[in-house]
């Protein structure tokens, strides 16, 4: 096989493009009928194994622009634990017609697809291709829930966003291209990213990564957040709130490595770290509608990724990588008890919540650690990521924002405590029709909670890898 | 160092856990999950044995050490140990689990499953917080033990349960935030989280400075140290009977294990600076808890208030820097433990029958509940500091090591022991001989078998550590002579390093100074002289 070419390298993502070739036939075949997707978690469940069997392999392909590395294994790991969870909450949306279901699941998994895609790229128009993969399916699923015109607005925003976003990403390139004469992450390592010695590229490069902060919700790129969450089916939003950000991170953490701490753009990031999680906070403090509430919250955890990035070492990057997987599976947790609550398909509001512990017990009890883990407490995993960014940053030149983010979680509990304190404290009789989670949706919910909680108790495998990944790029 | 064999520190962390966990999946109904969570209590005492059997007095160092690797990149490690600082609150935590149960057992009427796994989750966190030697595992259960606590006040608590629970998390987790901030900053400075290695560190003046600050904020709002005790009288007033007593007996303990163990020995030169500051606040403890105490119609608030003056016992005497005051501290640690506690205890077993904790509600009981006020009379004796009983000998040795250091400290303090007995007997002589407010009064049944064993060994403790406290001075002794000697070597290094570190011209400066001269004016004189005989 010509070296340019090697497929082998790539199995996650052919195993993925197999899930939607799969999809896409079920999509096309005629009938009325409700048509089961029951199939597709225990698929991406394979689509796990195949990535965790992948995770030693290395090279570059396609001339460069696609490197097969620790870090691109890494993220296509997440972005399969992800998927397999996102997929298995959404079997069955409440929102979406039974016949359109092979549909929506197409356009998940092929979102994800183009995550997977730009773990690996390291040229810059490859990676712009990759994030519009994985963009354009979401934006198709946003608006998808019937008769709300929440959805509508949800959907027209983030669109226009994206688009502005993106737009400037491309901007952003031509700058780089004329400034570097590269697009090629390797050929911008060689050279001195000041404004003095290479404005182009500094400026370009910024522009570039604004598509990228966009993703992942940091201020000032944050407004579309809220409103998405918000407008959209919970199921979509469990997808829009996590995966992507995965995307997100990978590629910031590439960046990353170009940046030398004290340089005028890694304090920029530093600042907008800082405002991002100062804001998000003080924001979600006041809001009732819970996928807000996570809203907001996932702006200021984009503000605590950044605490990784800037620090601008092997740790940092790790850290970020580490958080970034942490976040997604928190976040995930918190959103399986909202879409599994939430039979209707309507916004959960706190108040949804209250007798959730005699309700549902076990979704009680993983919304608990979903919560205390996006706080940062311990035992979670969540805690663990934050120790760990903390560490990467701490004696870099960024006290400031250690203490910052440290002050941020303090003002972060009101409101995590807030969804604990509506299921445990607040009592409520149970209507004795209600409807009841099922015993595998009860299950699940609990693995995810033990899986949070066993990496944080024993982080070390995984932090290992995302160690290996950063040490990679970092020599 | 020692083996044991035995790994008894994490069974007692791991055995509540597991119990929790399979309490939690099981269908018990409620008799079952008491039973259960009983037995599981005494089972815990009895893994507790070898740590009474096997403990080396006279040895200072730590004991029963268990150490694996947790994180070897970030060099965390699973430590834990104890030593005489530490043992006898690993001690008391495991004591009151099944005291906790007992009293409990019809206060506690609904969800009482879940109850139980609260308690459960509580004691582990409870040892794992004394007993270990990583900072970050010491954080972990630190910050965990938050979990089951707030939902123990915010479940089974009075009316303003919510409010009172929010608060207590809130203020105990946003104190802690920055501690972490501070573990953090001692790792990058050292390169370690073990607690051993980090007292045998030594730090920078000014580094030392605002890590003490972050970690004293963090113990200071649990001791809890007036102005940071505002969450305490909410959290003991509205939480239950056993959430009472273990906030009250465990819970404050951890503050000032927590100065103990950590500002100074790993950061003396703050705690030596910051040391006026300290011992003024520990008096405004006392003093304004007890004279708040003074003024409580309600008993539960009143011994909440004492609290909050007897832990200013205990961090005036840690901050005396003697052997006397340290070892008094420790002292009132363990006994204001059991006394309040058991104070608590009896509170809940009134509010059973009278459904009020006024004391107005529940005058006269020494006539019709001779059994009950007779507990009642002994804990409240005890509290304030009756000879012969145990919480005499701690308040004592923190008073004589008081004024061994500073007359005027000592008269500080004692104004507070005499509060203390102001509002402990007016407390007792109201219960005992008041009018009963009403009729009902007369119908109450005096104690019964359940209460009985769960008093009885708190009143065997109170009276038998008052009359011979030699046992546990033999425990603490050796290890507070150890923190002790530790941080005087440190102190006189620092000094002796700031005197070597003087450059040539701040000694002459310092030498003319002495005599009332000035370097400049000298030099001035001297140049004057060498051109005159030029």
């Amino acid at each position: 096989m010509n070296p340019e070419y090697r497929l082998d390298l790539c199995w996650p993502e052919l195993f993925q493009l197999g899930i939607i070739v799969l999809l896409f036939i079920q999509a096309l075949a005629k009938g009325e009928r409700p048509k089961n997707v029951n199939w597709v978690p225990y698929f991406a469940a394979g689509g796990i194994v195949v990535s965790v069997l992948s995770l030693g392999f290395t090279g570059t392909i396609f001339y460069g622009a696609y490197s097969v590395d620790k870090l691109s294994q890494f993220f296509k790991l997440a972005v399969a634990v992800g998927f397999a969870i996102t997929s298995l909450n959404a079997v069955k949306p409440p929102d979406i017609e039974g016949d359109k279901r092979p549909d929506y699941m197409l356009f998940l998994a092929f979102s994800a697809f183009g995550l997977m895609v730009l773990a690996s790229a390291v040229e810059l128009i490859t990676i712009y291709v990759a994030l519009e993969i994985s963009s354009y399916s979401v934006y198709a699923l946003i608006p998808l829930r019937a008769n709300d015109r929440h959805a509508a607005e949800g959907g027209i925003k983030y669109i226009m966003f994206g688009a502005v976003a993106t737009a400037v990403a491309l901007f952003g390139y031509a700058y780089v291209l004329a400034g570097a004469h590269s697009s090629y992450i390797a050929d911008l390592q060689g050279l001195t990213l000041t404004f003095q010695a290479q404005p182009w590229v500094v400026v370009g490069l910024s522009l570039f990564l604004v598509g990228f902060l966009f993703k992942l919700a940091l201020f000032p790129f944050h407004f579309w957040c809220p409103d998405v969450y918000e407008g959209t089916a919970n199921e979509t939003a469990a997808f829009a709130a996590t995966l992507p950000k995965l995307g997100a991170a990978v590629v910031l953490v590439r960046f990353a490595a170009l940046i030398v701490p004290g340089w005028p753009i890694a304090t920029f990031l530093a600042v907008l770290g800082a405002v991002s999680m100062t804001f998000g906070n003080l924001a979600a403090l006041a809001q009732r509608d819970v996928k807000r509430l996570l809203g907001y919250s996932s702006i200021a955890h984009a503000g605590y990724i950044m605490m990784g990035l800037v620090s601008g070492t092997a740790e940092g990057l790790a850290a970020a990588s580490f958080y970034a997987l942490v976040y997604v599976l928190m976040n995930l947790a918190c959103f399986w008890v909202i879409c599994r609550i939430s039979h209707t398909g309507k916004n959960i509001t706190l108040d949804d919540l209250d007798g959730l512990a005699q309700r549902e017990p076990a979704l009680a009890v993983v919304l608990a650690v979903g919560a205390f883990a996006l706080v940062g407490l311990p035992p979670t995993a969540g805690f663990m990521g934050k120790l760990f960014l903390l560490q990467s940053l701490w004696d870099n030149g960024y006290n400031w924002l250690v203490i910052v983010a440290v002050l941020n979680t303090a003002i972060a509990i009101y409101y995590y405590l807030g969804l604990v304190r509506h299921a445990y404290t607040h009592e409520k009789d149970v209507p004795r029709n209600a409807v009841r989670a099922s015993v595998s949706a009860q299950v699940w919910g609990t693995v995810l909670a033990i899986v949070l909680l066993v990496l944080g108790a024993a982080p070390a495998p995984v932090f290992d890898l995302a160690m290996q990944a950063g040490v990679a790029l970092l020599p | 160092m020692q083996e044991t064999g035995f790994p008894v520190l994490s069974v007692l962390i791991f055995f509540p856990i597991g119990a929790a966990a399979l309490l939690m999946l099981s269908r018990a109904n409620e008799f079952a999950a008491r039973m259960f969570t009983l037995c599981a209590g005494l089972i815990e005492i009895a893994f507790a044995i070898p740590l009474i059997t096997r403990f080396q007095l006279g040895n200072p160092g730590f004991q029963f050490t268990e150490f694996a690797e947790w994180v070897p990149r970030l060099g965390l490690s699973y430590h834990l140990a104890v030593d005489g600082v530490s043992y006898l609150m690993v001690l008391l935590t495991v004591l009151l689990l099944p005291l906790c149960v007992l009293c409990s057992w019809t206060y506690i009427g609904r969800r009482v499953k879940e109850f139980h796994v609260n308690l459960l989750f509580m004691t582990a966190a409870c040892v794992g917080v004394f007993s270990a030697l990583d900072f970050v595992l010491f954080y972990v259960f630190w910050e965990a033990m938050l979990v089951p606590m707030y939902l123990l006040i915010a479940i089974w608590g009075g009316d303003q349960r919510r409010y009172a629970s929010l608060k207590f998390f809130l203020y105990t987790l946003a104190g802690s935030t920055l501690f972490l901030a501070a573990i953090v900053a001692f790792y990058t400075q050292t390169g370690t989280f073990s607690i051993p290695e980090l007292m045998n560190s030594e730090f920078s003046r000014t580094f030392q400075y605002w890590t003490f600050g972050a970690m004293a904020l963090a113990f200071a709002i649990k001791v809890p140290m007036f102005p940071f005790h505002t969450w305490l009288p909410a959290a003991h007033v509205q939480a239950p009977a056993a959430g009472s007593v273990i906030l009250a007996s465990v819970l404050l303990k951890m503050g000032t294990y927590g100065f103990l163990r950590f500002c100074l020995p790993i950061t003396p030169l703050a705690a030596e600076h910051f040391a006026p500051l300290m011992i003024g606040i520990s008096i405004a403890s006392i003093i304004y808890g007890g004279f708040v105490a003074l003024g409580q119609q309600d008993m539960k608030k009143l011994i909440a208030y004492s609290s909050v003056a007897h832990m200013g016992f205990v961090t005036l005497g840690i901050f005396m820097f003697n052997q006397r005051g340290l070892e008094g501290a420790l002292f009132v640690m363990l006994n204001h433990g059991i006394v309040t506690g058991a104070l608590f205890m009896m509170v809940g077993a009134i509010y059973e029958r009278s459904h009020s904790r006024e004391i107005v509600e529940n005058m006269g009981l020494g006539k019709y509940l001779p059994a009950y006020m007779g507990f009642f009379g002994l804990f409240a004796v005890a509290s304030f500091g009756f000879p012969g009983l145990n919480s005499f000998v701690g308040e004592a040795l923190v008073l004589i090591g008081a004024f061994q250091d500073k007359l005027l400290i000592g008269l500080l303090a004692i104004p507070g022991a005499m509060l203390a007995a102001a509002y402990m007997l007016r407390l007792g002589l109201k219960m005992a001989w008041g009018q009963p407010a009403s009729p009902k009064g007369r119908g109450w049944a005096d104690l019964n078998l359940r209460e009985w064993v769960y008093l009885a060994p708190m009143a065997v403790l109170t009276v038998y550590l008052g009359l011979a406290p030699g046992i546990v001075m033999k425990v603490v002794s050796p290890s507070v002579g150890k923190v002790l000697a530790d941080y005087n070597a440190k102190i006189e290094r620092a000094s002796a390093v700031a005197e070597n570190e003087a450059t040539p011209r701040e000694v002459a400066e310092a030498r003319l100074n002495a005599a009332g001269l000035s370097l400049d004016e000298t030099s001035n004189d001297l140049n004057a002289a060498a051109a005159a005989l030029r």
